[in-house]
């Protein structure tokens, strides 16, 4: 069966034709608000974001720590829900048909607007992929199959214990690319181990041929660099969040495209300074 | 002799992915799965080792106190006219609730698979009490997580927790309560999965948990049959016990399961009462929705944000329930009901007065229920009241509430 390529696919066959990483960027929706977000969202593109992951926000986020944990506060405050993070992206899409849109979020928001329904209204918004932070895919019977129905890739966290049997499983049913958790921890977390998270990659590469990004725990260009030499995508999130959180909101997509370009530069560098790239 | 396996082992359900019909389950971030796994092995092997049970009764029977009585209260019997109503005395035990049964097989068990860390979340304070107990008596380091909320609500029970060498971590975020103490403890162990175990307190969570802390659990019903039988001859005509999480109520109920003609009344917190807004009574007026792991009755608004709850009961403050409470409801065989503050209240103060038994504020919730319950019911019936825990660590509370300086 063949079917068009999605925006995903299309983004990373391209970026590897360059022989560079995707850098995702991750920004919570309505944080501080949906006008504010959608600025930031061709903010983060200015810079050279590849891929964008919008949050969308939940009262009890159990995997993110304080800064996005934070920023879900401050965008519920603003009155953000389900059906206005949709809004939020057709508006995007009026003026970006390209770049791909991923939701980040938990499941029960998804599960009161109805599996169908959201399936069929995010792909009309125009996402292209989903992550259910709490829906590892043994329980992805109701999910799962409105999102492909609906063309939208179900995408997977890997982690660091995740065993090589659960993993070639997950990649199975994976879509899009698959998220390598960079780390035991939450969002945010400090403690990121080049070293290991290298030694992982080349297992979760040998069992998928889907792009492999790696996040959680990346803040600044040295580490996306050094993750953009081994991975297909770097995720930076917390940081951009703490930008946001700190930031005055006249000057904010100026400070972000800064920040993304500056992301953006140290892993175009890197890979050639190590030799990997062609 | 053939090895008694821990109750609920034998018990259809859940499935073998944790799932009571369309209940339960594993809803948790990929780094906790493989932990979860490694749990449910682990519990499965305890299940099918005598050593492990002959450990886990000798330290019921000698260092909690089992079994605990069941006590006929004859003079609330009289004031309330009709059935019989008989406590059973979970605030006897060891820390002073049934909260302590549950935490001493998990730390066993933890202890067997090598970890040197607990943590837990509390809302009354009562299963952080528990929780530490077991580890200071096991040497093992604990932190307890617990609404910044229940920290000021249930001083007393913080400053035990210290005493007993836990480090007791307030938490700031949401509604400062049970919830997000869950919430916190979850990241902890996403951070600290290799070394540490999570003490779960109720029957709540991602699989095993809810089926592990109701086996656990089960020795309050087992007992309870005993001695009805012992005492009266007969099974009871029901079972009344209050519902936050559920472990006290899945824990006296499960037993029965498959004894149709005992009645299962689960009692809720109606806080300032349904009509309100402002309870803890996800059965009695929420919906199915997913929340810390398991898909359950929830409290949630119109986009599926989870709600904060209300109660007097701090232990009863909690938007979820048990999942297979959830199902126990949906297949008719518990009937879920509920009491607000002030009925819990009254039957504090009843209890406290007619049997000289200063209930918890959690127990309260049932005893209200109970006594109308029983005034409905013939004096040649019985009813059985889960007195799941003492109400020392509540008399600020209404001290407070009834305008009393301590």
């Amino acid at each position: 069966m063949s079917q068009a390529p999605s925006r995903i696919e299309r983004r990373f066959r391209a970026l590897h034709e360059q022989s560079r990483a995707a850098l995702v960027t991750y920004v919570m929706a309505g944080d501080p608000d949906a006008d504010t977000t959608l600025d930031l969202l061709h903010a983060l593109v200015a810079g050279g974001a590849d891929i964008l992951e919008l949050g969308v926000p939940f009262s009890d986020p159990v995997a993110d720590g304080v800064a996005i944990q934070l920023a879900a506060g401050r965008a519920l405050r603003s009155g953000m829900n389900l059906p206005g993070v949709l809004d939020l992206v057709r508006r995007f899409r009026e003026r970006n048909g390209e770049t791909p849109i991923v939701l980040m979020g938990y499941l029960n928001p998804i599960e009161r607007m109805g599996y169908g329904a959201f399936a069929a209204a995010a792909s009309a918004a125009g996402v292209d992929g989903v992550l259910t932070v709490d829906l590892p895919p043994e329980e992805g019977e109701g999910l799962l199959p409105a999102l492909r129905e609906a063309r939208l890739a179900p995408i997977f966290l890997v982690a660091p214990t995740t065993t090589d049997r659960r993993m070639a499983w997950i990649c199975e049913q994976a879509q899009g690319f698959v998220y390598y958790v960079s780390l035991k921890g939450v969002t945010g977390a400090a403690s990121l181990d080049l070293e290991a998270v290298g030694e992982r990659l080349a297992v979760v590469r040998a069992l998928t041929s889907l792009p492999v990004g790696v996040g959680f725990g990346i803040t600044g260009p040295e580490q996306a660099a050094a993750v953009a030499a081994v991975a297909d995508a770097v995720v930076v999130g917390s940081a951009l969040v703490k930008t946001i959180a700190g930031g005055n909101p006249g000057t904010l997509p100026e400070q972000i495209t800064a920040q993304v370009s500056a992301l953006r530069v140290a892993m175009d560098e890197a890979p050639r300074a190590r030799g990997i790239a062609p | 002799m053939p090895m008694p396996r821990l109750e609920g082992a034998g018990s259809p359900l859940p499935d073998a992915r944790g799932h009571f019909g369309p209940y339960g389950g594993r809803f948790v971030p990929e780094t906790l799965v493989a932990a979860l796994e490694a749990l449910t092995e682990a519990y499965h092997e305890v299940g099918r080792d005598p050593e492990f049970r002959r450990r886990l009764d000798a330290d019921l029977a000698h260092y909690v106190g089992r079994p605990s009585p069941l006590y006929l209260a004859e003079r609330l019997t009289h004031e309330v006219g009709g059935a019989r109503i008989y406590l059973k005395r979970e605030d006897l035990n060891h820390t002073g609730a049934h909260k302590v049964n549950n935490t001493v097989g998990q730390i066993l068990l933890a202890q067997r698979m090598g970890k040197r860390r607990i943590i837990a979340e509390t809302g009354a304070g009562q299963h952080g009490v528990a929780t530490a107990t077991v580890a200071a008596r096991l040497g093992l380091a604990c932190v307890v997580y617990m609404g910044a909320e229940d920290v000021k609500r249930q001083a007393p029970n913080v400053y035990r927790m210290k005493l007993l060498g836990a480090e007791v971590r307030p938490v700031e975020s949401g509604s400062r309560t049970l919830k997000d103490a869950m919430n916190e403890a979850m990241r902890d162990w996403v951070t600290h999965v290799d070394d540490t175990f999570y003490v779960i307190g109720s029957v709540a969570g991602p699989h095993p948990y809810p089926m592990m802390v109701r086996d656990f659990q089960c020795i309050i019903g087992r007992e309870t049959r005993e001695q009805m039988l012992a005492q009266e001859g007969r099974l009871p005509d029901a079972l009344v016990a209050c519902v936050g999480g559920g472990s006290n109520a899945m824990g006296l109920f499960h037993p029965f399961l498959d004894d149709p003609e005992v009645a299962l009344y689960g009692v809720e917190a109606a806080g300032h009462g349904l009509a309100s807004g402002q309870h803890s009574a996800p059965l009695s007026a929420g919906r199915p929705g997913v929340l810390h792991g398991s898909r359950t009755y929830l409290l949630d608004d119109a986009d599926g944000q989870i709600q904060e709850a209300h109660s007097i009961s701090a232990g009863l403050d909690y938007p979820g329930v048990g999942p297979e409470h959830s199902w126990l409801k949906d297949s008719g065989r518990a009937h879920y009901v509920y009491a607000t503050d002030e009925e819990a209240l009254a039957a504090f103060h009843r209890l406290t007065r007619t049997e000289g038994i200063i209930p918890a504020l959690e127990s309260a919730h049932a005893l209200a229920y109970a006594e109308r319950l029983a005034a409905r019911m013939a004096p040649a019936q019985t009813l059985v009241v889960n007195l799941s825990g003492r109400g020392d660590k509540d008399i600020f509370t209404i001290a407070a509430r009834e305008g009393i300086a301590l």
